[in-house]
């Protein structure tokens, strides 16, 4: 690697002003001197309107662990957009999105994407990980959730026979069941593994409602670390659950959480992960949205105050840098200028000149100027 | 202080930066009057009422709008397909010179890495650098990222250029890009003797264009009376220094040093310093056909007091001259031969200012306003008969 860097030093002499990366991109297009870039190896269609697209990223990707996800940079158009998704690869193996439809960059990604194409791509991220230390391990996933958790089971399940994984998945119908199939297959194969699919077409939403539902699908769920990723009410329900049980019994969870991870204890929300795809941005009452002013573009927009910024100013045609338009990622910080900003996600009204804001999910409380 | 556009504002995110204590949000720095007229509308124009340009604005308005709805995936694989062949042309021009003691490679390398330079630094360089591509987000193709084959660092230029010349068009006392305070290019431009040197300045000018540029974006005359810091001089000759010795290195001592190992040395350094030489020569031509050519007009600085967004396309048109010809002469000029239409929209891809031209004109025809425009050479001549009546005393002509 070292000797790498000494031979691109050696070579950017008669490169100057590009990178050495810049001519090899004419030969290989994950060459870049600026953008980690990955090539489309292989698309497989999943379900009518998802797919799982391989590939192979370029130098300066690291290895995934199973359940991250990546963000990806898509060409709409011409334009870059950035979006977050899962890989759904096992770790150790080349990485791979699995997409599904549900905007303009996926819909691209799941119907244009070709071997060949180029995607432009951040290094993987996320805490929504396997446990350090091997435990029953209970899987809660809705839709297009399985993903991070595909990894996940992939990973595990085949290779460690110590495993113990339960996995209730819901879907609309069998055929928009992403992975049926091969989790079936898994399901045959290691006895360490138990799939249950909940169709909610034919028995409606899962009910978290309380606890009896949940206990006739997986009796002994209150012993398993939870893992959950869904759409938002679905995680919304089952944090709720997890909390009614640890607040019914919050001796059996402190005991619990004293005799350590083998013994018996009450569902705890300290052993249930989740993954958020959205984030719910508190909807306005009496917010007072005002002018915003992007300043280096020379542009005014009045904005009311439950837009985004950033919605704000693409809509008046600004090129707003973006990323994962959830609040996580930071890539669409901007310094204010002058005025004052409200975070969507709590409500609370901030601001100073030179400060940095994320206008994803911050919007207008009053006039407010951007330095773009 | 009133002329500013959304098309070079870009270039003012860092010069314009006010602190604010007050968290009561301030005008827009240097923003176009809304309404309202020059304190004096330069004569070539004096003939329009304030409803008119507002008309001619709103107009011109409308080309742009078009053309950013049109924008998209075919102008991206545009500028892509460009870089690629620069690139292409750049390697097999530098492959030709090391083995340059064949003749017929001296020829080929040269020509090719000629080629190779012109396009990098016009349709490619200069128009990244103006924001043209920003749109497609994409960091390698960015007016923040880009580092062009050309002396000055992108960013002293971007300031000098898309800033200062493009707010200021051929303002004199403002727009120093009216002689590049070298020459003397304008009659309200006090005579000296020196002026008479004119023509001399310039033909040693033409083929070392690129250092000129290097010291004029140095801002020297701002440093010496006071505008300019001297931290700010600190910083833009320590960087114009490292840009420097990196492009002599590159075509002056590297790529000699890789064809001495086919005794093909000073061939290599002979074709570098030609390519370099044909490239300079090119860029003075073209740029001085932009604002120099008989018809194009200058202006006081009341002509752009109380300028509103119709007066500066106004104050663009008049003060700008394109070049007529092929398709390969647009591109080779980076397009500038659409002067007028880039002066109007200058961070509009240029590979749509052909498609825009022919509506510009017909505005400027039906509101009675001069478009200039010629063949390469006749626009030369014209530049150059310039130089040369200004090295004379005398007022207007």
């Amino acid at each position: 690697m070292i000797r790498l860097r000494k031979l691109a030093r050696a070579a950017s002499v008669l490169t100057t002003p590009l990178a050495p990366e810049d001519i090899l991109a004419l030969f290989d297009p994950v060459f870049s001197a600026r953008q980690l870039r990955g090539v489309v190896t292989k698309v497989v269609p999943e379900t009518a309107d998802s797919a799982t697209i391989h590939f192979r990223p370029g130098r300066g990707w690291k290895a995934h662990k199973a359940g991250q996800w990546a963000r990806i940079g898509v060409e709409l158009d011409g334009v870059r957009h950035w979006r977050s998704y899962s890989l759904s690869a096992p770790a150790g193996e080349d990485p791979a999105i699995t997409v599904s439809d549900m905007g303009a960059v996926s819909g691209v990604l799941v119907r244009n994407t070709r071997p060949g194409d180029v995607l432009f791509l951040a290094p993987p991220q996320g805490d929504f990980v396997l446990p350090e230390h091997p435990r029953p391990l209970l899987m809660l996933t809705a839709g297009s959730g399985i993903t991070p958790v595909m990894s996940m089971v992939r990973t595990l399940v085949p290779h460690r026979p110590d495993a113990d994984v339960v996995l209730i998945h819901s879907a609309r119908r069998p055929e928009d069941s992403i992975f049926r199939e091969e989790l079936s297959e898994l399901a045959d194969q290691f006895p360490n593994f138990r799939v249950t699919h909940w169709f909610t077409g034919e028995h409606g939403r899962m009910d978290f409602g309380s606890a009896a539902g949940l206990d006739s699908l997986c009796p002994d769920w209150r012993r398993r670390a939870a893992y959950a990723c869904g759409p938002e009410g679905f995680l919304d329900d089952a944090e709720a659950l997890w909390a009614a049980e640890a607040a019914a019994h919050p001796k059996d969870s402190k005991s619990a959480r004293a005799e350590g991870a083998t013994g018996p204890f009450a569902a705890d929300p300290v052993n249930l992960i989740i993954e958020r795809f959205n984030t719910s941005l508190l909807g306005g009452e009496g917010h007072d949205g005002g002018l915003v002013t992007f300043e280096a573009s020379d542009r005014e927009v009045e904005a009311d105050g439950d837009t985004p910024l950033l919605d704000v100013g693409e809509d008046a045609g600004v090129l707003m840098p973006s990323g994962c338009r959830m609040g996580i990622c930071h890539s669409c910080l901007l310094p204010l200028r002058a005025g004052q900003v409200r975070d969507l996600r709590t409500g609370e009204v901030h601001g100073e000149p030179g400060q940095l804001i994320q206008t994803c999910v911050s919007a207008a409380a009053g006039p407010v100027n951007l330095e773009i | 202080m009133t002329a500013i556009s959304d098309r070079t504002a870009a270039s003012t995110k860092s010069t314009d930066s006010v602190s604010t204590d007050k968290p009561v949000p301030k005008p827009r720095p240097g923003a176009l009057a809304a309404t309202g007229r020059p304190t004096v509308r330069p004569p070539a124009a004096a003939h329009l009422s304030d409803e008119q340009v507002a008309e001619l604005g709103r107009e011109l308005d409308a080309i742009k709008d078009d053309i950013l709805a049109k924008r998209g995936a075919s102008d991206a694989a545009y500028i892509r397909r460009v870089i690629k062949i620069q690139r292409g042309l750049e390697i097999a021009g530098r492959a030709a010179l090391l083995v340059s003691r064949n003749k017929a490679a001296w020829v080929t390398g040269t020509s090719l890495l000629s080629l190779a330079k012109i396009l990098e630094n016009m349709e490619i360089g200069h128009n990244i650098l103006h924001g043209q591509w920003d749109w497609m987000r994409d960091p390698d193709i960015h007016s923040t990222t880009w580092e062009w084959d050309f002396v000055t660092p992108a960013r002293s230029w971007q300031h000098t250029h898309n800033d200062l010349h493009h707010r200021w068009t051929n303002v004199v006392g403002k727009d120093n890009d009216v002689g590049y305070n070298l020459l003397r290019m304008d009659e309200d431009q006090p005579w000296t003797p020196r002026a008479l040197g004119n023509p001399l300045y310039n033909a040693i000018l033409a083929p070392i264009f690129e250092w000129g540029i290097a010291v004029y974006d140095l801002e020297l005359v701002d440093y010496k009376e006071g505008r300019k810091s001297k931290e700010a001089m600190t910083r833009d000759l320590k960087a114009l220094g490292v840009k420097a010795l990196k492009q002599f290195t590159k075509d002056y001592a590297a790529t000699p040093a890789v064809a001495m190992l086919t005794g093909s040395g000073k061939q290599a350094l002979m074709g570098t310093l030609t390519a370099n030489a044909v490239r300079n020569v090119w860029a003075h031509a073209v740029i001085f056909c932009g604002h120099f050519p008989e018809g194009t007009d200058t202006f006081t600085e009341e002509m752009v007091e109380g300028e509103t967004r119709g007066d500066w396309y106004v104050r663009q048109m008049i003060g700008s001259a394109n070049i007529s010809g092929s398709k390969f002469m647009h591109i080779m000029t980076g397009n500038l031969s659409h002067q007028i239409e880039h002066h109007l929209f200058p961070d509009l891809p240029s590979n749509r200012y052909g498609e825009v031209a022919p509506k510009v004109q017909e505005i400027c025809r039906r509101y009675g306003l001069p478009y200039t425009t010629g063949p390469l050479l006749k626009q030369v001549g014209s530049s150059w008969a310039k130089v040369f009546k200004l090295a004379l005393p005398g007022k207007k002509a």
